[in-house]
């Protein structure tokens, strides 16, 4: 293998790309991405520098001599369009030359999501780029009434980021509380009671049927229960999807993101990492995705050693953490409908405790609320 | 080797003391790493890179030499 691309500039290409030098590669080497500039952390996008704390510089994930030692071409601002295997080539945005490879790796993350009306309203904003990020953070400044829709991780954490500031910060989800899909309903509870305690408005079990504007401009979030929720700012944040629109009749199967074998294998010579890939669990044969960031990294690292012949599959614990109001939650593993959760230590009233998800008579997840150490210390019950 | 930590930027994910746990420790008030071993020498190189690669919150930094 003498020519390596690295599509997605980001943690998982960066990852892998890294990894292979470090395995020895010394072929030729690039990284594509197509937003502007060099490679960035997203989670401080809703923490802190969302509130201001943090500028984008303190968000570069390699300085330009890290960059400069990875001995790449690296190509910003530029679109992967479409891919074919057979030939090896990928086409670009800004050429009609396709670029051969014989050894591609996809990385290219996922998509906001949207409504499916509103957002030509100025206000309204989704998060997921630096971009998204420095313009909702202009529009907070000005704000006096923000509705964040949706109440996952990005929604709870930027809401959470608003209130600080003073606004006034509703937050609406259909689910039963906040972070339902990531931590169930015990947990949840009580996020949803630390947002109350700081002032959010809670409209849980809630959907969303429209939004209102006047002169362009957003003034309002029409509710199914017939109310209209006032609001100079709105973020949606009801997930996303991968982005694999450019890999449509490539031939990959697409079923959940990139799907991969158990080694993130997707194709010949071809391997995918990072929030867009999927992959067979190698003990259940379960398809695993995650939108995490530290699996970005694990599972670029195992990506690039594929493509060097490596056999071996991608066994990772699966790891997050949050911040919300000075508390930092922090879990292993992954909660699933049927498990049930425990609080080990501590308490919630407390302020701190951990807690373990059993499912079938095994831990499948554990837990910190401000115990880092602690779950760091309960991560052994799930190896 | 020299290795700098950024407290700030440290979200005391604990990778790092999982990866070389000789080098690295959490505090117990509130789980940021701090360092067991500023300089460790060159047969640590592997598990401190490590160390350095899996931080979630990029918050290790290595000086070589
Ligand atoms: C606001 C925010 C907060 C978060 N907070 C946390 C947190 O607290 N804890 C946690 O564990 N995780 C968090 N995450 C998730 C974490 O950031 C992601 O899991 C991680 O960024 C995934 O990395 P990736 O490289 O797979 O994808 P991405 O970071 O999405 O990178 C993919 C890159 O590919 C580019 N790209 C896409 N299509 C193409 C194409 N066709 N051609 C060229 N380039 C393309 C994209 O523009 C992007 O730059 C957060 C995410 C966001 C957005
Ligand atoms: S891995 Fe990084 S974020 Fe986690 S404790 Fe170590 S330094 Fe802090």
């Amino acid at each position: 293998m003498r020519d390596v691309v690295v599509v997605g500039a980001s943690a998982a290409g960066l990852a892998a790309a890294e990894t292979l030098r470090r395995e020895g590669f010394d072929g030729r080497l690039t990284l594509i991405g197509d937003e502007p500039g060099p490679p960035y952390d997203r989670p401080p996008l809703s923490k802190q520098l969302l509130a201001g704390d943090w500028e984008p510089e303190r968000l570069r994930l390699r300085s330009d001599e890290a960059l400069a030692a990875l001995d790449a071409r690296l190509i910003y601002g530029v679109r992967a369009v479409g891919l074919e295997p057979r030939r090896r080539q990928i086409r670009l945005s800004d050429r009609d030359q396709p670029l051969g490879y014989d050894g591609l790796v996809i990385a290219t993350g996922v998509i906001a999501r949207r409504l499916p009306f509103g957002h030509e309203l100025a206000g309204v904003h989704v998060l997921r780029t630096l971009t998204d990020a420095l313009a909702l953070r202009d529009d907070l400044r000005e704000a006096r009434r923000v509705v964040v829709i949706g109440a996952g991780l990005l929604g709870a954490e930027a809401a959470a980021v608003a209130r600080t500031m003073g606004r006034d910060v509703t937050l609406v989800d259909p689910v039963a509380q906040p972070m339902h899909h990531q931590f169930g309903p015990e947990i949840g509870a009580v996020v949803a009671r630390l947002h109350l305690d700081h002032g959010v408005g809670l409209r849980m079990l809630t959907s969303v049927t429209g939004l209102a504007g006047a002169g362009g401009r957003v003034t309002g979030v029409h509710l199914d229960d017939g109310t209209l929720a006032p609001a100079d700012v709105v973020l949606v944040a009801i997930g996303a999807r991968p982005a694999t629109a450019w890999l449509d009749g490539s031939g990959l199967a697409l079923t959940d993101g990139v799907d991969c074998d158990q080694t993130c294998r997707a194709g010949d010579s071809i391997v995918a990492a990072g929030d867009v890939a999927s992959w067979l669990d190698h003990e259940t044969g379960r398809r695993i995705r995650v939108e995490h960031r530290s699996n970005a990294t694990e599972q670029g690292m195992t990506a690039a050693r594929t493509l060097l012949g490596s056999t071996l599959p991608f066994r990772p614990i699966p790891y997050f953490w949050s911040e919300q109001f000075g508390v930092r939650i922090q879990a292993y593993g992954t909660w699933t409908a049927d498990a049930r959760v425990r609080i080990v230590d501590g308490a919630p009233e407390a302020g701190r405790f951990t807690a373990v998800y059993e499912s079938g008579g095994r831990v499948v997840g554990v837990l910190g609320w401000n115990a880092a150490r602690e779950v760091r210390n309960l991560r052994k019950l799930l190896e | 080797m020299k290795i700098l930590l950024d407290e700030e930027k440290c979200v005391g994910a604990g990778q790092c003391v999982l990866a070389a746990g000789d080098v690295f420790d959490q505090r117990d008030s509130d789980g940021i790493a701090v360092l067991l071993d500023e300089h460790p020498g060159q047969e640590r190189s592997g598990a401190v890179e490590t160390a350095a690669q899996l931080c979630p919150a990029q918050a290790i930094r290595i000086e070589k030499g």
